[in-house]
């Protein structure tokens, strides 16, 4: 039996699919997000440096972790909408920039929170902390310039461009960033982690796997509201349940 | 018609590009009086204490320098496009990517290398090192074509936008960031006595310089293809 690879990357296809996936992605996420905090706050044991203040762990790094993948995967999207000019993909990417730069601003704000008893101050001029604002920075302009353009497709094509170039950009700027750093001050605190817990490490484990499932719920989400509205005009979508309704 | 070489098409735009811009030499001189002026409300704003101006002074003649760049991108196309020059540039059967670069090398001409050549003066009002000052102007010279072509990217796919030159802004920044730390960092290795980093940093410049140099004016022309469907 000939199985066609190609059959949901048709919008009209995926909208079903994506509404029956979005169940088995949402409600592991939920109970994931409430299994890893419960073990995060209740079962892990407190630092022996940082006391209880190293808890916002379990929410920094799956954002950071994510808020990094998800650019990734959202120029990798724009960059098949542009070479093979499908819609389908175009369309994940822009329901995934909003998800990114959400993460990436959770980082920011959990190490601004983090920082303040740990460092002292609400932010340092650290490589990561420089380069996750850079990242903030990079969705911001995918995310306007999407919006300004009127035309869908011109938008897609021009806002996928952009993701390509600035993922091209993104080591660079982590590289320069960094060196920058070793330049002007020298070593700051480090959090070297020797020899984490094992109940801090399922914790984080189980706290990045469900903010993935989450991440994919929200961007399943996202991208049927965009099919529908752009094919607002096709009959498909006024023969839905949901639409005559 | 078609035997026109690579060479001789891009000299052919920048000669094109350049004789425009002397047409209209306000637009130039506009981008250098904001640099200058912006540069010039540093000292009023922190003080005119010449320890801190010092150490001050090639982050503010470099971020002084992105914001000037930033505000002539605007018309890299913008003319073109509105008389429908561009079209039949996109048109013709020579390479877009070398029109295009042609017209990033007028622009960096008309806005960049004035820019370059001022700095100095400026860089004596911070009361720079002789050294300091020579890596400024080397560091504004490789780095500021990078700006320049960067920003073409940003330029071409903004064409014709409502509120273009504040989104040029934004989505051109964040890229360019590279240029302003290693083009700062140099100034500031010399200064601290360390020879290897400014070379290092310089080097790094001139790396930007050829990988822009390769890969911009295809991308931007790329982007022009979209912008103009």
């Amino acid at each position: 039996m000939a199985i066609n690879w190609f059959k949901y990357s048709a919008p009209s296809t995926f909208y079903g699919l994506a509404g029956k996936l979005i169940p088995w992605f949402a409600l592991p996420a939920a109970v994931l997000f409430v299994i890893g905090l419960y073990i995060g706050f209740f079962v892990a044991p407190t630092d022996a440096v940082q006391g209880e203040a190293y808890r916002i762990i379990f929410i920094h790094v799956p954002a950071s972790i994510l808020s990094m993948f998800l650019y990734l995967i959202m120029a990798g999207y724009a960059a098949l909408g542009l070479i093979f000019n499908t819609r389908l993909s175009s369309m994940m990417a822009t329901a995934i920039a909003p998800t990114g730069a959400l993460f990436a601003f959770i980082s920011l704000w959990t190490g601004a929170l983090w920082g303040k008893p740990m460092w002292g101050a609400w932010w340092v001029w650290d490589a990561r902390l420089t380069s996750e604002l850079i990242l903030l920075f990079l969705y911001f302009g995918f995310i306007s310039l999407h919006a300004s353009i009127d035309d869908p497709r011109r938008a897609d094509r021009a806002a996928a461009l952009l993701a390509v170039v600035g993922s091209v950009n993104v080591p660079i700027i982590y590289f320069s960033v960094k060196w920058w750093n070793t330049l002007h001050q020298g070593s700051t605190i480090k959090f070297t982690g020797t020899s984490m817990h094992v109940a801090m490490q399922q914790a984080m484990f189980i706290t990045l796997v469900a903010c993935w499932l989450y991440a994919i719920a929200v961007a399943l989400t996202r991208v049927r509201s965009i099919i529908l509205e752009r094919e607002r005009h096709t009959k498909w979508v006024a023969d839905l349940a949901e639409v005559k309704a | 018609m078609n035997t026109l070489s690579v060479w001789q098409l891009l000299v052919l735009v920048v000669r094109r590009d350049l004789l425009l811009a002397m047409r209209r030499r306000a637009d130039v001189f506009t981008t250098l009086i904001f640099f200058v002026m912006v540069v010039s409300l540093f000292p009023l704003g922190v003080g005119s204490e010449m320890e801190l101006l010092r150490k001050m002074a090639p982050g503010v003649l470099w971020v002084a320098a992105l914001l000037a760049s930033m505000l002539s991108l605007g018309r890299l196309f913008s003319a073109d496009y509105v008389d429908g020059t561009l079209e039949q540039m996109m048109l013709a059967p020579q390479s877009l990517s070398i029109l295009v670069l042609g017209k990033m090398i007028a622009h960096w001409m008309v806005s960049g290398l004035p820019l370059v050549l001022i700095a100095p003066v400026l860089g004596i009002q911070f009361d720079l090192s002789a050294p300091a000052q020579g890596v400024l102007v080397l560091g504004l010279l490789l780095g500021t074509p990078v700006l320049s072509m960067i920003g073409g990217i940003g330029a071409a796919l903004t064409l014709g936008l409502r509120g273009g030159g504040v989104l040029l802004s934004l989505l051109v920044l964040p890229l360019c960031i590279p240029v302003l730390i290693f083009g700062t960092g140099a100034v500031y290795a010399i200064s601290a006595g360390l020879n290897g980093a400014m070379v290092s940093n310089l080097a790094l410049l001139a790396a930007m310089l050829m990988f822009s140099l390769v890969l911009t004016p295809w991308v931007s022309a790329q982007a022009l293809r979209i912008s103009m469907e």
